[in-house]
């Protein structure tokens, strides 16, 4: 019989993004504590960029993450226009759509098999992957989606980190009939990769189920950009207005803030939006992953995962739609030039991990007054912290041992995918 | 003798080690048979900094902590890369630096909390790195020309 009080402290948690410890405090089978404390350390960027000029602001504000850098780079450029009221041409579109599914399909492959699937192969590292048999082939598999969506980054954005060809009001290159081609051509090679991991994550053992509030981004297309901000218990806003819903939280122990929605714990990401909005997915997608699609809405975390997966394809069928009208006709567009005034813009739009929001205010001359940020994992913090309790209490009345429990909590946070350099960006805090 | 890397992120966005993790989309199974990958958190858990033949390093430099961490590398790898801006200037984490007097002010509270250094710096400013890649990200063309000669 194990002991029923003791303290697990995680440190350097591996296979994420950032730094990030876990502290957790158990006394007679229950948790009086459990603090995720990010350590990744802070470089001011809502700071930096008071002073600035708008054009500057999405190049600087990339460079918060380079994993997250396209959403960061598109998000501030909402902002931008919308603070200033212009819009922009249909083609702008879809290039910033093709932009942003090249992200997260790149985004999503990274965290699936190169942080998740060691887990569900008992491995430390795909490192460690057999060079034979199934292993083998998963890794070729993470490797060439992940090529894919980099070779779309690439050619619609300049580069997959920090992409230099998005700007405010439009795009300054273009990519040529060949490269849309091929990446129609490297995107349909990998249909059948994705539905192989679909299946493997639909069978994860893992499982951890609470009643709970969603957020996230609507629209009858599943895309990332535009829509109406929906909660699972039904509460549907305009963009504008989640300043209203959101409220942001201090953690003393930590160098990131969180938020609440509403004053209680809630979840952003792929397991919201699939809860949220499955029904708009591609058809080619939802064709292929009927059987898959009838989890969801699911309360289990571990879903995440799956719901990662089947993103994967949506990105893929809805890039080759995209691709496939832009294949037609792609004009050379020059940027549209803003009309300068004061004001503020919110920009909001699905990040790999769930909703960002920019809140930026421009004064006439076109100078960043102000800024405030909300980050996916920030959002995601109080929610991660009450889940690993929770499934550490579960897991002690099922004896499991302290190494035990330690790797399946590893595995929840994983499960969450969270994004530590993002999430420290800021700096309006009040330290108690 | 596969030669033993280590990868290591100090205060950045990380988009240089994302650059070459773009990088082994195509070159994984090419690079796994010259290299063993010792230190790596982004792939594989963090056992302590092991004995290397190059570490590549990426990010400014902002804490004690991350002077000691970076001083404990360079003693055990023979070879040490800056990648990218931030190893390198210091930039994009240095902004803070060349804050006005009063966005100085606003942020002094936390740089105590957070047990900041005065200023962010590169890692030239504490340890003799040997090579430099430069570029925010890392030039992806340029990291697998120099990769590819250290691996000869």
């Amino acid at each position: 019989m194990h002991s029923n009080s003791f303290d697990l402290n995680i440190k350097n948690i591996s296979k994420i993004e950032g730094h990030t410890h876990l502290d957790v405090k158990v006394k007679n089978g229950k948790v009086t504590e459990c603090k995720l404390k990010i350590s990744e350390n802070k470089r001011f960027f809502t700071q930096a960029i008071t002073g600035l000029n708008y054009n500057l602001v999405p190049t600087t504000m990339s460079r918060i993450c380079g994993t997250c850098s396209s959403a960061h780079t598109l998000c501030s450029i909402e902002a931008i226009e919308k603070a200033f009221g212009l819009n922009v041409s249909e083609q702008t579109l879809m290039l910033r759509n093709l932009l942003i599914n090249a992200g997260h399909l790149r985004d999503h492959a990274m965290h699936l098999y190169f942080f998740c699937l060691p887990d569900l192969f008992n491995k430390d590292s795909v490192l460690d992957f057999s060079e034979k048999g199934i292993e083998h082939e998963l890794v070729h598999d993470g490797l060439d989606i992940k090529e894919s969506g980099n070779f779309l980054s690439t050619v619609v954005g300049g580069r997959a980190v920090h992409p230099p060809n998005a700007l405010i009001g439009g795009f300054t290159k273009f990519p040529g009939k060949n490269e849309i081609q091929e990446a129609i051509k490297k995107l349909e090679n990998n249909r059948e990769k994705i539905i192989r991991l679909i299946d493997i994550f639909s069978n994860q053992k893992e499982s951890f189920k609470r009643k709970t509030n969603y957020v996230s981004i609507v629209n009858s297309d599943y895309n990332y950009l535009k829509g109406m901000i929906k909660t699972a218990y039904g509460t549907v806003i305009p963009e504008e207005s989640y300043g209203e819903h959101l409220q942001r939280v201090v953690l003393p122990y930590s160098t990131a803030t969180a938020f609440t929605w509403e004053s209680k714990e809630y979840m952003v990401g792929a397991l919201a939006r699939m809860n949220l909005n499955k029904e708009s997915l591609n058809k080619n997608t939802i064709k292929e992953t009927g059987k898959y699609l009838k989890i969801f809405p699911s309360d289990c975390v571990f879903d995440n995962n799956l719901a990662q997966a089947i993103e994967m394809l949506h990105e893929v069928d809805n890039s080759i739609d995209i691709l496939e009208k832009l294949n037609i006709e792609i004009k050379n567009e020059k940027p549209i030039a803003p009309k300068i005034k004061s004001g503020i813009g919110i920009g909001v739009i699905e990040a790999p991990r769930g909703t960002l929001y920019y809140k930026l205010e421009l004064d006439n001359k076109g100078i960043i007054k102000s800024a405030d940020l909300c980050i996916p994992t920030q959002q995601n913090i109080i929610h991660l912290e009450k889940d690993i309790a929770g499934y550490i209490e579960s897991m002690l009345k099922e004896n499991k041992n302290k190494k035990q429990i330690s790797f399946e909590a590893e595995k929840m946070i994983r499960a969450y995918d969270p994004c530590m350099s993002c999430a420290t960006h800021f700096l309006k805090i009040n330290w108690i | 003798m596969r030669q033993k890397i280590g990868f290591f992120s100090f205060t950045c966005c990380e988009g240089c080690t994302i650059m070459f993790l773009e990088v082994l989309n195509t070159k994984y199974f090419e690079y796994m048979k010259k290299m063993k990958i010792e230190n790596f958190r982004a792939i594989k858990s963090d056992k302590g900094i092991k004995e290397l033949d190059i570490a590549f390093v990426e990010g400014a430099i902002s804490t004690e902590s991350e002077i000691r961490k970076l001083k404990e590398i360079r003693k055990k790898t023979k070879k040490l890369v800056a990648l990218g801006s931030g190893a390198i200037n210091g930039y994009p984490s240095n902004q803070r630096n060349k804050f006005d007097t009063s966005k100085k002010k606003e942020i002094q509270p936390l740089i105590k909390k957070l047990h900041q250094i005065r200023e962010i710096l590169s890692i030239n400013e504490f340890v003799k790195g040997d090579d430099e890649i430069p570029g925010c990200p890392v030039d992806k063309n340029l990291l697998i020309k120099k990769i590819e000669s250290y691996l000869k």
